[in-house]
């Protein structure tokens, strides 16, 4: 099964890679409110069963995919 | 407190090692390398290391992966049993990621790296600062693209009430919150800092400040 997790950097850190994206947007006149730039990262595992894949994967981005202090995550299934 | 075996930690990608390991050799200290796919026995040293660099070419996030390598498990053991411990830019970043430290270090608030001497405010006391009242404004140069120092509001309040916060920018180079150059842990036996004190140990290098912080920390 394979599955993707979005990383985004949290609204109380202060983006400064999403500053300058939005930034060069905007001086190129895109209408935009807001951009935030984070990683993906996407995983294959063996495990046919739902339950052990998704828990494998949780473990997962809790291990170090992710760092709650400064990002926000969201798993996601992407194939069976 | 007097320190002699000095464990020095490396991971593929650390680049500051010499410069550490060649300043504690010059206080007549006896440094050792520690490599980040072993473990070690704490008690044969009384202090650690972690260099900076960019440790696993900063992959996913600084420091990261290199908090989750072999050796990052004895040095939690040593950290739990009281051992100096000294983390110095992406040694920092390193010790954040392992929860050793509180906060993480995020990208630079201007997206540059910045490269240049700073002035910073050293106040507080760690088992590595054996004079409690050790305190100086000292002159050390920082290289960083990911040293603003990040943590709730909450707690910098708390770290602040705790005296973790021991090293301070008087102009600070990246938005790091309150101005925060270096915090301890509570124990204050994990201490860390983003200015590199072993760029700053000869007039030749372009100041010396380096050894005025490193050696009250090794009982000098």
């Amino acid at each position: 099964m394979k599955f993707g997790v979005k990383i985004l950097p949290r609204n109380e850190v202060l983006d400064s890679q999403g500053r300058a994206v939005e930034k060069t947007l905007k001086q190129h006149g895109f209408e935009i409110d807001h951009c935030r730039v984070g990683r993906y990262v996407q995983i294959e595992v063996p495990d046919s069963e739902m339950k052990s894949a998704t828990d494998k994967v949780k473990k997962i981005t809790e291990f170090v995919l992710f760092n709650p202090l400064i990002e926000s995550v969201e798993i996601e299934q992407l194939e069976k | 407190m007097r320190v002699s075996q000095i464990g020095i930690l490396r991971f593929p990608g650390t680049n500051c090692d010499r410069d550490v390991f060649g300043a504690i050799e010059s206080l007549g200290l006896k440094p050792e390398w520690l490599w980040y796919e072993d473990r070690f026995e704490p008690s044969k040293y009384s202090a650690f290391v972690l260099p900076g660099g960019f440790s696993y070419g900063d992959y996913l996030r600084c420091g990261a992966l290199a908090a989750r390598s072999p050796v990052m498990d004895s040095l939690r053991e040593a950290a739990n049993k009281g051992y100096p411990i000294l983390g110095i830019c992406n040694g920092f970043q390193i010790l954040c990621e392992s929860g050793l430290l509180p906060g993480a270090l995020v990208r630079n608030a201007s997206q540059r790296f910045v490269d240049k001497w700073v002035s910073v405010r050293i106040d507080g006391s760690t088992t590595w600062l054996s004079k409690s009242d050790f305190k100086d404004t000292l002159k050390l140069p920082v290289a960083h693209g990911e040293g603003r120092y990040y943590v709730e509001a909450d707690v910098e309040k708390e770290l602040r009430a705790n005296d973790q916060v021991w090293c301070t920018y008087l102009d600070n180079p990246n938005g790091s919150i309150g101005d925060i150059a270096g915090v301890m842990n509570k124990t204050k036996n994990v201490a860390a800092l983003m200015p590199h004190p072993e760029r700053a140990f000869h007039s030749w290098l372009g100041g010396e400040d380096g050894v005025k912080l490193i050696k009250p920390m090794v009982g000098l």
